[in-house]
């Protein structure tokens, strides 16, 4: 048994590895497709022959392709991805900047998903057919069906333009810029540790509406797996039996059918966090987040690979990571996959 | 005398098509057929998805009577006028019709649609059962590549593409088809898992038929009505992500009307001009919602395994 295990996780490894290697291979390829010249992009043209030549082999462009490869995996293995030309910075060190406003958003998102998401879904599962389950049906439908950015811009008219009622775009107001350190690069906690609650509040201010947004569509998407996973446990025979010896209906519901979809549950919400990064580049751009999404847009339009394919392969191997990671996770959490 | 008393000779449509036995494979093909839409047409939410998405085709099609004056008609004194008699959506910053451009969108839009479907679903249904039927390094080496396209979100392995192919609504249809495919490919090797060692196909293949035949003629067509289910499920998403790349400036590129960088123009008057960014914000919004409620109804029908 201590082997088959081994082995799975020999396997496992394996399969991850060669993920990896696809996913390289993938962001390589890309790079080469570019129909514009990659030297050009870097001397301009206004250098002569000599320049060109030299950058052309300084980019490793005159060795066969195979040795392209391999130089590129050395080079993203070891973090290198290169300069970003429309920052200046090296495409890594700008990364490592950029992330945390994410993480933070998404963060908020998360925890609007789950904490509405699950209950709505519990909800409809326990009072299937009832209002409340429609409501949830509609809620989820239109989770999947609604343009996030469309609605991020509606959201910025009503309730900042209209109601005032919160922050704009950006992480702070202009105001408040600058008046806090850096700890932890994320705004909120950052505000904390210096103890300054009014920049703690502008803070929440303006990551409320964003987080809501992006919030939403996980949200739809927990609420319907939650729902799903609890009409399974609730058609099981332990569910009667529970019943049968006496348990009131909330608590056969909490103590055994919702307990018994945790697992499940986690690896739902990881896979939706990780979700959260593409509804990010959207958002991002909407509300003008420092993040990783609007990064990822602004080299996009200034034409600059290094940083796409820098992010491509940075959400490439977050979802590689987070899905071990819940193939972990439900190996230990759940007795039956042992 | 007698009289024979003839019973009706003329068997009515109706009849025919629910008869207990039938005589042709043909009434038996179309019995299934009306069965399968008495069923989908009992649910309102479908046939509300179905209507919709028949009342865009039209529009599509009607565009040149429905905005005579074409989607790029500037009247350049009307600049962000709101909605009136005249433009019923209010007009753009360059003074162009709302409803016009929202009509021709229409055309851009289920255009985009229709190619990314005729890309992807031949795509990943070829490579998910041939995957499928020769199993063995073919299926490893396949179900890799597939495995590397779905460890990206749709839109940023849309990005990633457009980003080395350049913008365009060209390349924008290319690289949503290139995202569209793996979900499909899996899907069919999975149908494919369960058909190949079923008796029919070892008859099949005693007879000599080749492996090409064999997928193309006989496992093709048993994967096809789960593929158009998940294919029109798909397509919300699919339109989602064209109207992303659109918003962000990647997709269409003007004048050309399409909803997401009609969208987008929008985003500079929001507090002024309000209408040019709602509008082709809910036409996207109620696009995807038909689709979503046109494949849900469909699964129903065409895929009772699948009854969540």
């Amino acid at each position: 048994m201590r082997l088959s295990v081994l082995k799975a996780l020999a396997r496992q490894a394996g399969s991850v590895a060669t993920t990896l290697l696809g996913l390289l291979a993938l962001t390589f390829f890309m790079g080469r497709m570019l129909p514009t010249d990659p030297v050009l992009a870097i001397v301009g043209d206004q250098a002569d022959q000599a320049t060109h030549d030299m950058v052309y082999h300084q980019l490793g462009l005159d060795k066969p392709l195979y040795m392209q490869f391999f130089l590129y995996i050395r080079s993203m293995l070891s973090g290198d991805f290169g300069n970003a030309l429309f920052t200046g910075h090296r495409v890594a060190d700008d990364l490592m900047k950029v992330f945390p406003a994410t993480v933070e958003l998404a963060t908020f998102a998360i925890i609007i998903g789950v904490g509405v998401g699950v209950p709505l879904g519990v909800l409809a599962a326990v009072y299937r057919g009832s209002i409340i389950d429609h409501v949830a049906r509609v809620v989820g439908l239109l989770g999947y069906s609604t343009p996030s950015f469309w609605l991020g811009l509606m959201g910025l008219i009503l309730f900042y333009a209209t109601l005032g009622w919160v922050g704009g775009p950006g992480r702070l107001d202009v105001a408040y810029m600058d008046s806090i350190d850096t700890h932890t690069g994320f705004t909120t906690i950052d505000a904390l540790l210096d103890g300054d609650m009014d920049v703690f509040w502008n803070a929440v201010r303006h990551i409320v509406l964003p987080a809501s947004i992006l919030g939403y569509t996980s949200m739809a998407y927990i609420s319907r797996m939650t729902r799903s996973f609890m009409l399974e446990q609730m058609a099981q025979e332990y569910m009667v039996a529970a019943r049968v010896k006496g348990l009131s209906g909330w608590a056969v519901i909490r103590r055994h059918a919702f307990r018994n979809i945790l697992v499940q549950l986690v690896t739902v919400i990881a896979l939706a966090y990780a979700f959260l990064l593409e509804g990010a580049v959207l958002t991002e751009t909407v509300f003008a987040w420092p993040g990783f999404g609007h990064y990822l847009v602004s080299g996009l339009l200034a034409g600059d690979m290094n940083a796409v394919l820098a992010c491509v392969l940075l959400v490439g191997i977050i979802f590689i990571g987070l899905n071990l990671l819940t193939d972990v996770l439900y190996r230990l959490l759940d007795p039956r996959t042992r | 005398m007698t009289t024979i008393i003839q019973p009706s000779t003329k068997p009515t449509l109706r009849a025919w098509l629910t008869a207990d036995v039938t005589t042709s494979p043909r009434q038996a093909r179309l019995q299934r057929a009306y069965f399968g839409w008495r069923r989908l047409s009992g649910n309102h939410l479908t046939m509300f998805g179905l209507s919709v998405l028949l009342f865009l085709v039209m529009v599509a099609v009607l565009a040149p009577v429905l905005a005579p004056q074409g989607y790029d008609a500037q009247s350049l004194t009307d600049r962000l006028a709101a909605p009136s008699a005249a433009h019923w959506f209010g007009t753009d910053d360059l003074g162009r019709d709302v409803l016009a451009r929202m009509v021709y969108g229409t055309r851009v839009t289920l255009m985009i649609a229709c190619l990314v479907a005729v890309i992807a679903a031949p795509l990943g249904l070829l490579i998910g059962t041939t995957s499928g039927y020769f199993g063995g390094w073919v299926d490893i080496v396949l179900m890799r590549i597939n495995d590397v396209f779905l460890s990206f979100p749709g839109l940023i392995l849309a990005l990633g593409f457009v980003a080395a192919l350049g913008p365009g609504i060209r390349n924008a249809v290319i690289a949503i088809a290139l995202t569209a495919w793996p979900p499909i490919a899996r899907l069919a090797r999975a149908e494919t898992l369960t058909l190949r060692n079923a008796d029919y196909i070892a008859a099949v293949r005693i007879q000599g038929a080749s492996p090409l035949r064999i997928i193309l003629r006989h496992i093709v067509p048993m994967c096809l009505s789960s593929v158009i289910v998940r294919i029109t499920l798909n397509m919300a998403g699919i339109i989602l992500t064209a109207a992303a790349l659109g918003f962000l400036g990647l997709g269409a590129q003007p004048p050309m009307p399409e909803w997401g960088s009609m969208l987008a123009v929008g985003r500079a008057h929001l507090s002024g001009a309000w209408w040019v960014s709602t509008v082709p914000g809910l036409a996207i919004l109620v696009t995807s919602l038909a689709f979503n409620l046109l494949g849900d109804g469909l699964r129903d029908v065409l895929d009772p395994r699948s009854d969540t």
